[in-house]
């Protein structure tokens, strides 16, 4: 027993799932470098970072996909080496992942109980299986027939319904790694609820979601990783939204940017009237009402976490990305809707996140690269003129400064900045009035990105109009000559003049502003 | 409390389901049968010949053999591979049972089985486990099980006959209450087959790899062990085939089974199989067999018709079931 006289402030817990210093590369790309992480029994506890901080490997290495490298994980007191995720799932470890693992084809109930369906004489007793997976999904408060086909079911009820597999199977630890990004607010308070009830009996749950409102909602504790190393540990309450989000940036509120620091030039507005202006675009999901204008000669930065919608509005900009609602006008001419084509034909060009991906062709030569944009333009009854591509890939070659042997040399012998250039080049050439460009920076060396930074500088100068999105917040603070930030596929602040400051920035990337505009409202009430 | 409180998620269809969704649901997985019976009642009122028992009687016997391939492909494609193998297989494993006879019933019936079920292990496990494409890998099949065979037959001008009064004759010729052993064959494999793949976890696990072969994975299915026992029951029943219409006709006729696999495939897919795996009924591929098997009987009825007009028409029937598939699932999903 113990001594009455002290008071126990917290339950004490056992940890269930803790890693020790755990590192894990892959092909010289350290993806974590020492990771200490640890998961009480009866908690949900937060697992946050921005993109390549660390956060899928150390999942993966959780749930027995990737093997790590150096240190050592730990279950329910004993040290772990899972072989496959199968292994894993057997120990009691379920991973719910932000697409839906389980087969559409086959019914509720047969999803919930493949693999260890019930038995009678041998064979899977239909009968029993289907009582066994209603009451499991009605302790779920989930309303559905669980004969259906899963496939038929919303995206919400099929998340339900890999919840239910995982409870079914006595699961110690359940990681749900982004479920609510495909959900409907509805579904959403659904899953929590039923994550809660999971964690009152003592189940361990690690809840990874770019929407930070969700982790407050849910989350117990937080871990935050960037560049593969836990940087914090902590309780949920007692942490301000700025607070987790310069732990994630890895910059204090009160650091301003050190002047300079880009190759970002003044800024060059000409003209009043917008080139660019979008209102109210709605995408499933991901979008609610984003706006945003722009004028010629401006470079307006868009600002944001991962998953606020910062690539998804260029792409609805670009007529890549299904919307359901809104109005894109391009020099005063409305854009059709889900068309890239025509976004195309009124002079809007985008320079895509995954350029790999999305846009070079590495086997193609430099020259080759530049004009696949202008084939069209440049044929006369499906000719080609070889002369005219020849001296427009010249003009281009020279104006970018692209550094590459002759037109002929093949884009994957390039580096990554001047096969950077050599997409703009192909962009510049379709002669656009718009640009936007999805983190251009990202991936290519010191150097190449000054040169690049200073080519958007110049781009604009020229009377284009610039939409540049960046993770880093120096390269936005000084590249941009407004931002527009985003939280959680809306409109959530937009800084000009004296307000474009890197704590400015942060403020609004944690969304304090509108929580304090909430909190105001609340007391009104 | 949770239970209570917890606010209800309505899954996009359940209850609102239209009866316009659920006719187009029934109409996409029976459509086979619905032409079927169509084809059977129109048959039996043009043709006098067509419905009696002798006529009968010989759809199903000469529909056997197909089946019982089928079967075989029906777990392969659910399974969401491809077997291309199984006409040379069949072909095979006739003439290896037309050897064997000569030599007894048993060598018969366990040499044929035994040479195909290790030419599916074969392909199983290189799919399985070497991961690569079905389809390559029992083209490679095809290929060798008809070599082989051209082999052991002097390129096709040795026909082995099952001696006169052998026991092996009794298997397709032989009869039971009135039906050819074979045709009950069919009747008891089926009725497996059904029982296999929705009452065992081998089933479910085959229909899980088809639909969704990472979940199954992940899920930690036995996703290999699946695969490779449904390319060795696939060739084993391939060679049953081919072991039946050796004790039917008597003989190993070496020409057989060319383009069989196409036929044996688009009977399934008749049968409401969906060719990219995961969904499927056993007697959906029952009814396509016998689909096929009609439509080449209701041509013969016809005298005047050239036997080619059977493929003709059965190509034309497979193009309009499939779209009518693909359109009645988007009915069905609205």
């Amino acid at each position: 027993m113990t001594d009455p006289t002290i008071t126990v402030t917290e339950p004490r817990t056992a940890t269930v799932l803790e890693t020790a210093g755990v590192t894990k590369s892959f092909g010289g790309v350290h993806a974590l470098r020492g990771v200490d992480f640890s998961l009480a029994e009866g908690e949900v506890h937060a697992l946050v970072g921005e993109n390549g901080a660390g956060k899928s490997t150390l999942i993966k290495v959780l749930t027995g996909v990737h093997r790590p490298d150096g240190g050592e994980v730990r279950y329910r007191g004993g040290r772990v080496d899972f072989a496959q995720p199968a292994a894993a799932q057997r120990a009691g470890i379920s991973t719910i992942y932000q697409e839906v693992n389980l087969v559409p084809l086959l019914s509720v109930a047969r999803n919930i109980y493949l693999g260890r369906e019930p038995r009678r004489y041998g064979l899977i007793d239909v009968p029993t299986m289907e009582r066994d997976a209603r009451e499991l999904v009605e302790r779920l408060g989930v309303h559905i027939d669980v004969r259906e086909d899963l496939g038929r079911l919303g995206l919400g009820a099929q998340q339900m319904v890999a919840l239910a597999r995982a409870m079914s199977v006595d699961s110690r630890v359940v990681i749900m790694d982004e479920p609510t990004s495909s959900l409907e607010a509805r579904e959403v308070a659904t899953l929590f609820d039923v994550s809660r009830s999971l964690r009152d009996q003592g189940v361990g749950l690690v809840f990874v979601s770019h929407r930070l409102d969700e982790l407050w909602q849910l989350c117990d504790r937080v871990t935050v990783l960037r560049d593969g190393r836990d940087v914090h540990t902590g309780r949920m309450d007692g942490l301000t939204r700025t607070g987790l989000v310069s732990h994630m940036l890895g910059r204090d509120a009160g650091e301003l940017a050190r002047d300079g620091a880009t190759e970002f030039g003044e800024s060059h507005l000409q003209g009043r009237e917008p080139v660019l202006s979008v209102a109210g675009i709605d995408a499933r999901n991901t979008l609610r009402g984003v706006g945003l204008t722009v004028r010629p000669g401006e470079v307006l930065g868009l600002g944001g976490l991962l998953g606020s919608g910062r690539s998804e509005t260029v792409k609805a900009i670009y007529g890549a990305l299904p919307t359901q609602a809104g109005e894109v006008i391009v020099d005063g001419r409305p854009v059709h809707r889900n068309s890239v084509r025509h976004a195309l034909r009124s002079g809007v060009a985008l320079l895509s996140e995954d350029r790999k991906a999305e846009g070079i062709i590495p086997d193609l030569s430099v020259r080759d690269n530049i004009a696949l944009a202008v084939l069209p333009r440049m044929s006369r009854m499906g000719i080609v003129s070889e002369s005219r591509i020849d001296k427009l890939v010249e003009t281009f070659m020279g104006k970018l400064r692209i550094k590459a042997s002759s037109p002929r040399q093949l884009v994957r012998e390039l580096s990554g900045g001047n096969q950077q250039k050599v997409l703009i080049a192909r962009w510049l050439c379709t002669e656009p009035r718009v640009f936007l460009l999805d983190e251009p920076t990202r991936g290519i060396d010191v150097g190449a990105k000054a040169e690049v930074q200073s080519l958007i500088d110049e781009l604009a100068e020229q009377g284009l109009a610039v939409v540049l999105i960046s993770s880093e917040m120096d390269e936005l603070v000084e590249g941009a000559d407004r931002i527009v930030v985003l939280r959680d596929g809306a409109v959530e602040a937009e800084l000009d003049g004296a307000d474009l400051t890197s704590s400015a920035l942060l403020a609004a990337l944690a969304g304090d502003i509108a929580q304090a505009d909430a909190a105001a409202q609340e007391e009104d009430r | 409390m949770t239970t209570a409180t917890a606010p209800e998620v309505t899954p996009g269809t359940t209850g609102e389901r239209s009866s316009r969704a659920r006719v187009a649901h029934l109409v996409q997985r029976q459509g086979a049968l619905v032409i079927l019976v169509f084809a059977a009642v129109a048959a039996t009122v043009a043709f006098d010949s067509f419905g009696t028992q002798r006529n009968l009687t010989s759809i199903a016997v000469q529909a056997s053999f197909l089946a019982v391939v089928a079967l075989g492909m029906t777990f392969v494609i659910m399974g969401g591979g491809i077997d291309l193998s199984v006409g040379s297989v069949f072909a095979l494993g006739g003439v290896l049972a037309a050897w064997g006879s000569q030599h007894g019933l048993l060598v018969a019936l366990a040499l044929p089985l035994a040479v195909c079920g290790a030419i599916g292990l074969v392909q199983g496990l290189v799919i399985a486990r070497g991961g690569l494409p079905p389809f390559i890998v029992t083209l490679a099949g095809l290929l060798f099980a008809r070599g082989l065979l051209l082999l052991i037959t002097d390129e096709g001008s040795t026909t082995y006959k099952v001696p006169p009064g052998a026991a092996f004759r009794e298997i397709a010729q032989g009869k039971l209450l009135g039906l050819n052993y074979t045709v009950w064959v069919v009747i008891v494999l089926f009725l497996l087959g059904g029982l296999v793949l929705h009452r065992t976890s081998y089933g479910s696990t085959t229909l899980a790899v088809g639909g969704q072969e990472d979940a199954a994975q992940l899920m930690g299915l036995p996703v290999m062990r699946s695969k490779v026992i449904a390319y060795v029951t696939s060739s084993l029943l391939a060679a049953l085939g081919g072991i039946m219409i050796a004790s039917y006709t008597s003989s190993g006729v070496t020409i057989l089974g060319v383009g069989m696999e196409l036929e044996v495939i688009s009977a399934v897919v008749l049968g409401g199989t969906l060719l990219t795996g995961g969904a499927g009924t056993v007697l959906g591929t029952l009814v396509g067999v016998l689909l096929l098997q009609v439509i080449k009987n209701i041509i013969n009825q016809v005298g005047s018709l050239n036997s080619n007009w059977q493929a003709v028409v059965s190509g034309v029937i497979l193009l309009v079931v499939v779209t009518a598939q693909q359109w009645l699932a988007r009915v069905e999903r609205r």
